[in-house]
């Protein structure tokens, strides 16, 4: 049965279709758009969502189809802002040392430029030298590179370690959530040179754009990001589908079985498992310069629970699943947190949303654990099929 | 006939109980073989170490005219060497359409690559029908095979075996809950399978393995007890002794 790439995933352009109009739609409604109805703070948010979004189908695409419940994916959608942050951190601050330096009377030279910048960005930890992880920072190509090539690299060995030993179920998961703690602890340490709790910062100032206002970078972000979601979700529906998904769809259900067909398990869990890493990468780098700032706190085992929090109630094994619940997940948490939710007096107890969005949320996922396992994405089940749908 | 499978000395032990006790089995090209024995015989173990699940502390599993030692290989390498194997419970792919599950085993390229790059072989289609066609499940292809009764799975399991064209084939209680026309089914199936490749059939139905009319092997605790034909086995004093408990 050889049917077109569409006819297998008719998700895709409905889902495609969907994500134009809504950038569209915020395109219109942003400041750089002459309106002012969204505010360039809101889209912002808008544009981190999408990134969430995009995270949120890779981890279904190892979850919901390949059955590793990774609890360790959001570390590589850190390390890819890490990278990008670098990048833009240096180079930034090498434009406004060489601007200042400029006034002196003698001309600096380059060592005292490099010694200058050096103590602009690494002034915090008490240090001016850079480290050797910063040693790329200048060229923007490596950096880029790096975003997809660490998280890629580390994925593959973790996994290749993880995998061949035939580590499953609820005992990786445990070694995911590791990974992701030492990492985070890694990144706290001063010495490690990415400015240990301090994090990078001041990444919405993208250099060379000093002239271009805010609310218009935030728009091109928010185009990238949304660009990036939709390739993202085609990719992924190409992976997923066909004779590839057909094996990682067995893999989850019975990996053993699998086995006795004469694949060889670990090397497809590893393809899934490092795929994933770089596309959450991708997000990270996408992420960060929106959101100005980043710090080991952001890659917390929490922050990977999160990730499989959302795709749990958007539904998992579908990738619309995951961006519903990426994006509804997310911004009502930024709603409730943020103080904007009206608090409810009881008269004799205040229930302020700030203290019980978590609380809240907690019982949506028991929920929708035990009584509606498809998740949100469980809805479009309900709709009339149309003759020819089997999926 | 010149032999396929050897296996000789082979000895396993779970904490101290021996499962498997210096076993030794050859298996012909084209052979119909019925592997019978109480609970605990070994018979399912015996076929953990055919196909690589488990490992034995001691023996040989020798393979094919190469003589290669599949203890050295894994789960996959056997089964791409030619061993197809069949689980006691059905085991087939139930999220997935009966033509998912054949088209998955058929006999191609199975690397990660392969698979996402690759184009679909021409002859799929019709690769696909022979398959379907002998296990009777033509009509249900687009089915989803967790819809199918407890015998059809059966069968899709064993139809998914014959798609990867093994040379040898392990079929673990293949009649294990199923109707007497189910049975019958079945045995035509494999009985048709061994006219081209060697089949393994482990049960401990006796009604079954006399339709089956083949060679058969007698395990009892972990080791061979007699062998020969049905009639020949059924006449041993030790095996009467076992089987009626004395």
């Amino acid at each position: 049965m050889q049917s077109s790439f569409i006819a297998r995933n008719p998700s895709v352009l409905w889902f495609l279709l969907a994500l134009s109009a809504f950038t569209v739609l915020v395109s219109l409604l942003s400041e750089a758009g002459g309106s002012a109805l969204i505010s360039t703070s809101f889209l912002k948010t808008l544009g981190k969502t999408l990134c969430l979004c995009l995270v949120a189908i890779a981890m279904d695409v190892v979850w919901g189809y390949c059955g590793i419940l990774s609890l360790g994916h959001f570390a590589f959608f850190g390390i890819g802002g890490y990278a990008i942050g670098m990048w833009l951190m240096y180079e930034r601050t090498a434009e406004i040392v060489t601007t200042s330096l400029d006034s002196n009377i003698l001309p600096p030279t380059p060592d005292e430029i490099t010694d200058a910048i050096g103590s602009q960005i690494f002034g915090v930890v008490g240090s001016n030298d850079f480290p050797l992880i910063w040693a790329f920072s200048h060229s923007l190509t490596l950096q880029l590179l790096a975003v997809v090539l660490v998280p890629g690299l580390l994925a593959l060995v973790f996994g290749w370690l993880a995998f061949r030993s035939r580590v499953t179920g609820v005992y990786l998961s445990i070694l995911t959530q590791a990974m992701t703690l030492a990492l985070s602890l890694h990144f706290f340490q001063n010495d490690t040179g990415l400015r240990g709790n301090n994090g990078l910062s001041g990444l919405q100032n993208i250099p060379g754009l000093e002239g271009v206002p805010q609310a218009t970078v935030s728009l091109w972000f928010f185009w990238a990001s949304a660009f990036a979601l939709g390739a993202g979700y085609v990719l992924f529906s190409w992976v997923v589908s066909g004779k590839l998904g057909s094996v990682i769809r067995a893999i989850r259900d019975d990996e053993t079985r699998v086995r006795f067909l004469g694949y060889h398990v670990e090397s497809y869990k590893l393809f899934v498992f490092t795929l994933t890493a770089m596309v959450a990468g991708i997000a990270g780098a996408l992420y960060y310069p929106q959101a100005g700032i980043i710090n080991p706190a952001e890659i917390a085992p929490i922050a990977s629970i999160y990730l499989a929090v959302w795709v749990a109630i958007g539904g998992r094994g579908r990738l619309y699943g995951a961006v519903i619940g990426a994006a509804v997940v997310s911004l009502m948490s930024s709603w409730f947190t943020g103080g904007s939710a009206p608090d409810i007096n009881l008269g004799v107890y205040v229930i302020k949303w700030t203290d019980w969005w978590l609380v809240l949320l907690g019982l949506t996922f028991v929920a929708v654990t035990l009584f509606f396992p498809k998740g949100i994405g469980g809805l479009f089940d309900l709709l009339p099929r149309r003759k020819g749908d089997t999926k | 006939m010149s032999t396929l499978l050897e296996v000789s000395g082979v000895s396993v032990s779970f904490d101290g109980f021996k499962a498997i006790n210096n076993l030794s089995i050859q298996i012909g090209e084209a052979e119909l073989r019925a592997v019978i024995g109480p609970n605990g015989a070994g018979k399912t173990t015996f076929m953990d170490i055919v196909t690589g699940k488990t490992r034995p502390d001691e023996g040989y599993v020798i393979w094919g005219e190469s003589s290669v030692n599949l203890l050295t290989m894994s789960e996959s390498q056997i089964a791409l060497a030619g061993i197809g194997r069949k689980f006691q419970r059905p085991t087939v792919f139930e999220a997935q359409t009966v033509r998912e599950n054949i088209v998955m085993s058929l006999k191609n390229p199975r690397r990660p690559f392969d698979l996402l790059f690759g184009r679909q072989a021409d002859d799929t289609e019709y690769r696909v029908r022979v398959v379907s066609d002998e296990i009777g499940l033509t009509d249900a292809l687009d089915q989803t095979s967790g819809a199918l009764s407890h015998g059809q799975k059966q069968w899709l399991e064993i139809g998914m075996l014959l798609a990867q064209d093994p040379r040898l084939l392990l079929v673990d209680e293949p009649a294990a809950g199923m109707s007497p026309a189910e049975r019958e089914h079945t045995t035509d199936l494999l009985v048709r399978a061994a006219k081209t490749r060697a089949v393994v059939v482990v049960e401990h139905d006796m009604d079954f393995v006399r339709r089956l009319n083949c060679k058969v092997t007698v395990l009892h605790q972990g080791s061979v007890l007699a062998e020969g034909s049905l009639d020949h086995v059924t006449k041993n004093k030790d095996v009467v002794d076992v089987y009626l408990g004395r």
